[in-house]
């Protein structure tokens, strides 16, 4: 992975940058210390590590423009990190960078029923907004399956999705308002507690911008009333074909589930080796989940048993009760640790049109015959987002690049079928040079102006998302 | 000038030797009026993919609405942003374009539930104003690869691009739907009835209020519920023993409810300017309290968060006084009617504040170097 060249005069002036910091923060809220800035050296892309210059963690929006201004006057560049959870890389320093992380930042600033918000600071966990509107029965609605550890920063950076966003959306669809400071200290509010924008949509640019337009430190958010239940069933098949036919006809039929995730047979198998949930060993299944009261649920879960019967399923398991039900889940959610356990594995996260699953699933089958590398499948059918885990040994010379390039092959093959690089976990450092199989230069030209506008400087989160090569006239321009 | 293709218009964008004044179908007439010559995208139609089993529609953007929906509708499938159809309240004529719809980010009543247009859209294709075509974004539900340009180009109004090709996620249309109508309460409690609806566990997919005076039979409360038939019928006697006073209303008569809601219907046709007004829906009957009689009329969609006012056409068409009074609660106000000389006079769209202007400015400037895509139409 290319990183650009620490810029060797910034290094220079290391004490004088931290020390002023420091003036303008507080000692304790700046990280200095090559023994302490190491924790900052990476995401949860571990594959990848560097150690930043130093660290802020500033407690309010106006540390956070203090520093950030600071960082501006000295042209040093700045990496935001809400809880280092990017699968991306998408809060990767580099040498000559500060790394702002907004971790202090927790608290709860509002909470509205009757008009359905709460406003927080950006350094809360996903699971903890849920948590402080549990009370009155509401929850907010994207779950990524790292919730209990995201961000809401790094939710809106990445424009996060989950299990549940066939039903309720992604980030995107439910954020109402931000604060961001821009890379010269500018505080901007964008939206609010009302819907949609009077002028441009900015809010829908910022959000999935990976930190590269300004740093979000206060957030309004959509919290919905709880459904009154929900409940999975349980589907396998003999044939992936056979479950991408059923995901589709299921959609067709127009009900709406919540959830649609599928497992392949190396998937079912580690996972039926490590959390023994007891499922059916078969090539593909279904966890289908749907939402209501006691008899919605059952109406719904009769037609889609009807509809699975006609696909000839190999088993067929509905939940009778919530026990039954955290079984079915048990598994799936238990999937990336089954995998860990018997490997190292890289997560995946392309996106294809669901019409295109058998086809996808079975070239994904030859090429991991080609490389040598066992693929295992786990994923949200319903919108399409795959995310193959690529096994590999770490500590064998040689399989890591080896890992990455098949990875490379099939997020290729995501695009060709009409998908994406990425459905939910962003392009960070990981997809950045994959950019190009997927935009035209002028299609990524537009998309830079975008950052030209909000960090002419180009210092906020550099080297993610566009390929080096792309970005460096802009980035000469710029110093 | 109405290309017939992408690449045609691209060139006459390329070529332009001044101002252009982009449109659809030209039903939808709002904005500070451009001088420019007219570029119609009318004449890019027909879709290009439709894929049912993945709620997938890829479409040109001077498709009429009105065959999107019928090509939609052949499947049971439907736009579930509920665009608005603005020619009964502006007094125009033609056939909205789906191109049109996106470009003003038209969302109906259900944007309560299902989202606004903007959150359907998956992809667009445009021609910016170099001539160059972009995409952004594809035609898969779930897509964070780069930035989302397809958020900006929804409600640009032509301004950062020409759109020419857009992909959206569609949804089927349920089997049943319903509204619980309630009469005669005041403005506050309208919303206090729609909140309560909207914080219940029962989907609720669309909650309006028409105010005192804006209807026969005086001011009206309602709230829609949609889905499998059984379902439907569940959440109205759940909802019933929640909201004091309401009566079911089915079928096509429901659905009449919803579209005179979505087209601001009762406004049509009388005098005056009208305003959009996004607020916190609890300040919504706040807002009109302290407006008193500069509005002569208030309809409440999204819960109470979108006011539809009707406002004076003298003078500053009401612009100062309302503005004022949205700047104190939080939200913005638009001049979505009101004469050509009206809408030269004060901004139609919300003025931005220092900081937003200036990224305004400069994506416009990016986008559109020269000037020449709807110049001044967002003010």
């Amino acid at each position: 992975m290319q990183m650009p060249e620490p810029n060797a005069s910034v290094l220079a002036r290391k004490d004088r940058v931290v020390a002023r910091l420091r003036e303008a923060l507080s000692a304790a809220a700046v990280i200095s210390d090559p023994a302490e800035t190491r924790a900052y050296e990476c995401d949860a892309l571990t594959a990848y590590k560097c150690a930043p210059m130093a660290a802020v963690l500033p407690a309010s929006t106006q540390e956070v423009s203090a520093a950030l201004r600071i960082c501006h006057e000295e042209g040093v560049p700045v990496v935001p990190r809400g809880a280092g959870t990017s699968l991306a890389g998408g809060s990767l320093p580099t040498a000559d960078s500060v790394v702002l992380g907004v971790s202090r930042m927790t608290e709860v600033l509002e909470t509205n029923y009757p008009d359905r918000y709460i406003r927080v600071q950006t350094g809360m966990t996903n699971l903890s907004v849920t948590g402080a509107v549990e009370e009155a029965d509401f929850f907010y609605a994207p779950d990524p399956s790292s919730q209990l550890a995201c961000a809401i920063s790094g939710n809106i950076a990445m424009n996060s999705g989950g299990a549940h966003c066939l039903k309720y959306g992604v980030t995107t669809n439910n954020l109402l308002g931000v604060t961001l400071v821009q890379m010269d200290g500018t505080v901007v509010e964008i939206g609010g507690a009302h819907l949609d924008a009077g002028g441009l949509d900015l809010l829908g640019v910022i959000c999935g911008s990976e930190g590269q337009l300004g740093v979000v430190t206060e957030a309004t958010l959509r919290i919905l009333r709880k459904p009154e239940g929900a409940r999975p069933v349980l589907i396998g098949f003999d044939a992936n074909e056979t479950a991408g036919a059923c995901v589709s006809d299921i959609i067709r039929a127009g009900i709406l589930p919540v959830a649609i995730e599928f497992m392949d047979r190396p998937c079912i198998e580690a996972c039926e080796a490590f959390a023994k949930a007891g499922y059916p060993m078969c090539e593909a299944l279904l966890i289908v989940e749907v939402e209501g009261s006691e008899g919605e649920i059952a109406d719904q879960l009769t037609r889609i048993v009807a509809i699975a019967e006609q696909h000839k399923p190999v088993a067929l398991r509905e939940a009778g009760d919530a026990d039954e039900a955290a079984r079915i889940w048990l598994g799936r959610k238990s999937a990336f640790g089954a995998m860990g356990q018997i490997n190292d594995y890289m997560c995946l996260d392309g996106t294809i049109p669901v019409s295109a699953l058998p086809e996808v699933l079975r070239r994904m089958g030859d090429l991991s015959a080609e490389y040598g590398l066992g693929v295992a499948n786990v994923f949200h059918a319903g919108d399409g987002n795959m995310h193959p885990l690529i096994l590999y040994n770490a500590n064998t010379p040689g399989q890591l690049e080896l890992c990455e390039a098949l990875g490379a092959e099939i997020l290729k093959l995501c695009v060709e079928v009409g998908g994406c690089l990425t459905g939910e976990h962003g392009v960070g450092v990981e997809k950045r040079d994959l950019m190009l199989h997927q935009y035209a230069p002028e299609d990524l030209d537009a998309q830079m102006a975008v950052k030209d506008v909000f960090d002419p400087a180009w210092l906020l989160n550099p080297a993610k998302v566009f390929p080096l090569a792309q970005s460096e006239a802009r980035r000469v321009a710029a110093e | 000038m109405k290309p017939g293709n992408e690449a045609e218009l691209a060139e006459l964008v390329a070529g332009a030797a001044g101002p252009l004044r982009i449109m659809g179908g030209g039903t939808r007439d709002v904005g500070r009026p451009v001088d420019g010559t007219a570029l119609s995208t009318a004449g890019l139609t027909g879709a290009t993919l439709y894929e049912p089993g993945a709620l997938t529609l890829v479409v040109r953007a001077g498709t009429p609405l009105a065959e999107v929906e019928t090509v939609l509708a052949g499947e049971g499938q439907r736009l579930a942003f509920e665009p608005m159809d603005h020619r009964a309240l502006l007094g125009t004529t033609g056939a909205p374009t789906i191109g049109g719809a996106v470009a003003a980010n038209v969302s109906g009543p259900r944007r309560v539930q299902a989202g606004a247009c903007r959150d359907f859209l998956l992809g667009v294709r445009f021609v910016d104003g170099q001539g160059r075509v972009i995409k952004n974004g594809g035609r898969v539900m779930k897509n964070v690869t780069g930035y989302d340009v397809v958020k900006l180009m929804a409600g640009s109004w032509g301004t950062l691009g020409v759109l020419t090709e857009l992909s959206f996620k569609v949804l089927a249309i349920p089997e049943t739907e319903m509204t619980l109508v309630a009469r005669g309460l005041s403005d506050a409690d309208g919303v206090a009835l729609l909140s309560t609806a909207l914080g219940s566990p029962f989907d609720v997919t669309g909650a309006a209020h028409l105010g005192q005076g804006v209807v026969e039979g005086g001011a009206r409360t309602q709230v829609r519920i949609e889905g499998l038939a059984a379902s439907v019928a569940y959440r109205r006697d759940r909802l019933t023993a929640l909201l004091p006073g309401v009566e079911a209303v089915e079928g096509a008569d429901s659905a009449a409810l919803w579209r005179e809601v979505r087209d601001v219907d009762p406004f049509a046709g009388q005098p005056g300017s009208v305003w959009k007004v996004s607020v916190r829906p609890s300040d919504g009957p706040v807002l009109c309290a302290r407006l008193g009689t500069l509005v002569t009329g208030a309809i409440y969609d999204w819960g109470g968060g979108l006011v539809w006012l009707r406002g004076p056409e003298a003078g500053d068409g009401g612009a100062s006084r309302i503005r004022a009074e949205v700047a104190t609660l939080g939200g913005h106000a638009t001049l979505v009617r009101g004469p050509e000389a009206l809408r030269r006079q004060v901004p139609v769209f919300p003025p931005e504040t220092a900081g937003v202007a200036t990224l305004t400015a400069g994506l416009q400037a990016k986008y559109d170097p020269r000037g020449v895509l709807n110049p001044g139409l967002m003010g």
